[in-house]
């Protein structure tokens, strides 16, 4: 019988989206109906996050997103409801995810999880949390797996995916370089696989031999020197760095150094001042194009926007230990604002089944921290909150942001 | 569980047989009653306690396969993490690559992990110390990197690990859910094992291997083959962690390099000294310190849960200086002179014979104690 009421219900739960979602949007207050974790004071919001291991360094995700819901207490809740966000620390490994969101889910009774961080640590959580109907909202990890309601009807990715991202580069190369010859290079594990598929999607057939070179590296290699000089040797006038920082910036510099001037186009993962092109040489990185979603913080250019001052102030206020130059401080109070418009759009239906049927019907939402133009939408059949990205072309001293939004969607 | 009291009456003793049958037969009584709690435990509490309980029975066992080898062999090992992960590995590939049952895993998890160990444990033969230490180290540090290599992603499935069925519940027990089933599987399997830890440190060929321990040249001179017993203990020590990886693959459901960092091998290495070297219950202590006291220093402070978990390590040390063995050893002898005050007929035998074979196992305890 369980099982039974279980698979009717996982069968149901796509369909009952399709139908109902985009009409209950704005869903007017009813009578009250809560889930686990809800009382008419308080909604408890469950999360996972490295604060000790190898990858604690991400963890200022996580306690920026705890930064923020403890500003939205202090501004009185959501419908009167304060957040409870309780967070524990998994040290970035799947065992240790796995128990604590089962901790989460059966002895503290969260309504659902949110922003919890790392690949394989939700990878781990994948099932349980879809086979117990409990909401996985808003990943923190670009693996483009996340957006598959179709089988996984309770997990919901947040930022733009490593496939989208590809099928950009590919649009982008196939309006300013029709003669293309292209060089990808990737890491050879999931993560660069699939920024590989991206940008084969995105020239589709016809175009898909203008990629000569398909250039691997581990992240234990000692240099990528070999992968570019093979490149420059097979005649590609296009290299599409997909590299992490240190990589990423060895091309650079090896490119410059053997005197080959491609179109360049770098990754969103790789491209940061700081981290990629002053080691590689601000010089040998003008005309570099890349795409952005969220401002960077260390850009002068934003310093009178809105957005940034909001974001100044609140990390000012609400978080003053975390680095105002980590990208990770925008990212996390950006995740826990998307959780916030859930909740609010929930009114008070606070079930599971409301939860992620809101976060699927997210429509033109926007962030202080997002470029400008770019929005937050969700529908039944399309959980990849963030699709849109803008390209930017590196002059010496700074990304310099050109052309229109582009959109690199998935399927 | 085959302790110094059970060895005394293997050799015969007579006289205070009364006495050391009544301590057996306490003895037993304590592991029936602990073995009828361990029944009861997942019909009391909630699903993910039961989770938990299983991973304290788990790593548990792959302590007791790391004390095999340094507590009663003295080899150290820092790098029982790579074992473990290896088994995971083999069932989690068995059983998704291959479509094998999850029970039939268990078995190929050990031996791969007992002939990895073997041939650990020949170059072990001509290293001691903190140098077989380092290459043990070696071995964890190189175990996530192999798991991601590409020419084995076909099998290990790369950074994104491999996502492992649940263990169903068999048909004939409808009554139970999935966390109390696997949690009585690995009950059981785990009872097993410590049996055959036990059988085998109380048997003669367990004597050799703490000899070696002791003095490997006079065990040599004894007429002990000591490099075919330390290799042979490596093995074993690396079969029993390796089913216990094997386990945790089916209790957690996922397996990733993540999942096999060297913080597992430093974990074990820590459950192992504060259960107590030499200790076969010690080992169920370790596996509940390494499961819970970082949960426990989060709870104390966010900010300084390494802090808080270093207090409760010294605390422990200073508490019980030689594991939670040792302690209990202690407490147990208070106890012990306590009754015998009390019952000093018991005294009144002198006992010529048992008193030079209670003294070696004074010093072994000793020197185990020092190691």
């Amino acid at each position: 019988m369980k099982h039974l009421t279980r698979r009717t219900v996982l069968a149901a739960a796509p369909a009952a989206l399709a139908f109902g979602g985009p009409l209950l949007a704005p869903l007017p207050a009813r009578a009250k109906q809560y889930g686990p974790g809800v009382t008419d004071h308080e909604i408890k919001v469950g999360n996972t996050g490295p604060y000790s291991g190898p990858a604690s360094s991400y963890g200022t995700v996580n306690k920026a997103e705890a930064a923020y819901y403890k500003m939205i207490n202090a501004q009185g809740g959501v419908n009167g409801r304060k957040i409870n966000f309780v967070s524990y620390d998994d040290a970035y490994t799947p065992p240790k995810t796995v128990e604590m969101t089962r901790k989460l889910v059966e002895e503290d009774h969260v309504l659902f999880v949110a922003g919890s961080l790392g690949t394989p640590t939700n990878t781990a959580i994948w099932r349980y949390m879809n086979e117990h109907k409990v909401p996985q909202l808003f990943v923190g990890t670009g693996a483009t797996k996340w957006d598959d309601p179709k089988h996984h009807p309770w997990t919901i990715g947040w930022q733009p995916n490593y496939q989208s991202e590809g099928r950009i580069y590919a649009a982008y190369v196939l309006k300013n370089k029709p003669d293309a010859v292209i060089g990808v290079l990737y890491q050879d594990d999931d993560f660069g696989k699939d920024y590989l598929k991206g940008v084969l999607d995105g020239l589709g057939p016809k175009h898909a031999s203008m990629v000569k070179v398909k250039a691997t590296y581990e992240t234990t290699d000692a240099t990528v020197d070999s992968q570019v000089v093979q490149m420059k040797s097979a005649g590609c006038n296009v290299i599409i760095n997909t590299a992490i920082e240190k990589f990423a910036a060895q091309a650079i510099r090896k490119a410059a150094q053997i005197e080959w001037k491609p179109l360049h186009v770098l990754s969103g993962i790789g491209n940061s001042v700081a981290g990629t092109l002053k080691p590689a040489g601000l010089e040998n990185s003008k005309g570099i194009v890349s795409d952005f979603f969220v401002k960077d913080p260390t850009d002068p250019e934003w310093h009178n926007d809105a957005g940034y001052k909001w974001w100044v102030g609140f990390m000012d206020k609400w978080y003053p230990e975390g680095d105002k130059t980590d990208g990770a401080n925008v990212y996390g109070p950006s995740v826990a604002a998307t959780v916030i418009q859930v909740l609010k759009q929930c009114g008070s239906t606070l079930t599971r089944e409301n939860v992620i049927r809101q976060a699927a019907s997210l429509h033109h939402f926007t962030v202080p921290m997002l470029l400008p133009g770019i929005t937050i939408n969700t529908t039944p059949t399309d959980f990849a909150p963030i699709k849109q990205v803008q390209m930017a072309r590196f002059d010496g001293e700074r990304w310099q942001l050109f052309g229109p939004l582009l959109n690199g969607a998935v399927g | 569980m085959t302790t110094p009291q059970q060895e005394t009456v293997a050799l015969g003793v007579a006289a205070p047989a009364a006495r050391q049958a009544m301590r057996l037969q306490t003895r037993h009584w304590v592991l029936a009653g602990a073995i009828a709690v361990a029944l009861v435990l997942p019909f009391v509490f909630q699903g993910f306690v039961v989770f938990q309980l299983t991973e304290v029975l788990i790593y548990g066992l792959a302590i007791l396969g790391l004390n095999l080898m340094t507590g009663f062999n003295g080899q150290f090992s820092v790098g029982h993490g790579a074992f473990f992960g290896v088994g995971a590995y083999v069932t989690a590939i068995m059983m998704q690559r291959w479509n094998v049952p999850y029970y039939w895993t268990l078995p190929p998890a050990g031996i791969v992990c007992f002939v990895v160990g073997i041939l650990f444990g020949l170059p072990a033969l001509r290293l001691r110390g903190l140098y077989l230490a380092l290459v043990t180290f070696a071995a964890a540090v190189a175990l996530p990197q192999l798991l991601k290599f590409h020419g084995l992603e076909g099998w290990t499935g790369g950074v994104q690990g491999i996502v492992v069925n649940q263990p169903d519940v068999p048909a004939f027990l409808p009554i139970i859910d999935a966390d109390q089933w696997l949690y009585l599987f690995t009950l059981a399997i785990t009872l097993l094992m410590f049996w055959g830890a036990s059988n085998l440190t109380g048997s003669r060929t367990g004597r050799a291997i703490m000899a070696i321990r002791d003095h490997e040249i006079a065990a040599a001179a004894m007429g002990i083959n000591a490099p075919l017993y330390k290799t042979l203990t490596f093995g074993v020590s690396a079969l029993y962690t390796g089913v216990a990886g094997a386990l945790s693959a089916l209790a957690v459901q996922f397996v990733a390099p993540d999942s096999f960092s060297l913080f597992v091998s430093i974990n074990f290495l820590v459950g192992l000294i504060l259960g107590g070297m030499g200790s076969l219950p010690g080992c169920l202590f370790g596996g509940l310190f390494v499961l819970y006291v970082p949960n426990i220093a989060e709870s104390l402070s966010r900010g300084l849960a390494g802090v808080a978990y270093g207090v409760i390590m010294l605390l422990v040390i200073f508490v019980m200086p030689s594991g939670a063995a040792g302690f209990a050893r202690y407490v147990g002898g208070l106890l012990a002179r306590h009754r015998e005050v009390e019952l000093p007929a018991h005294r009144a035998t002198p006992n010529a014979v048992a008193r030079p074979a209670q003294r070696v196992e004074h010093q072994r305890a000793e020197s185990a104690e020092n190691d």
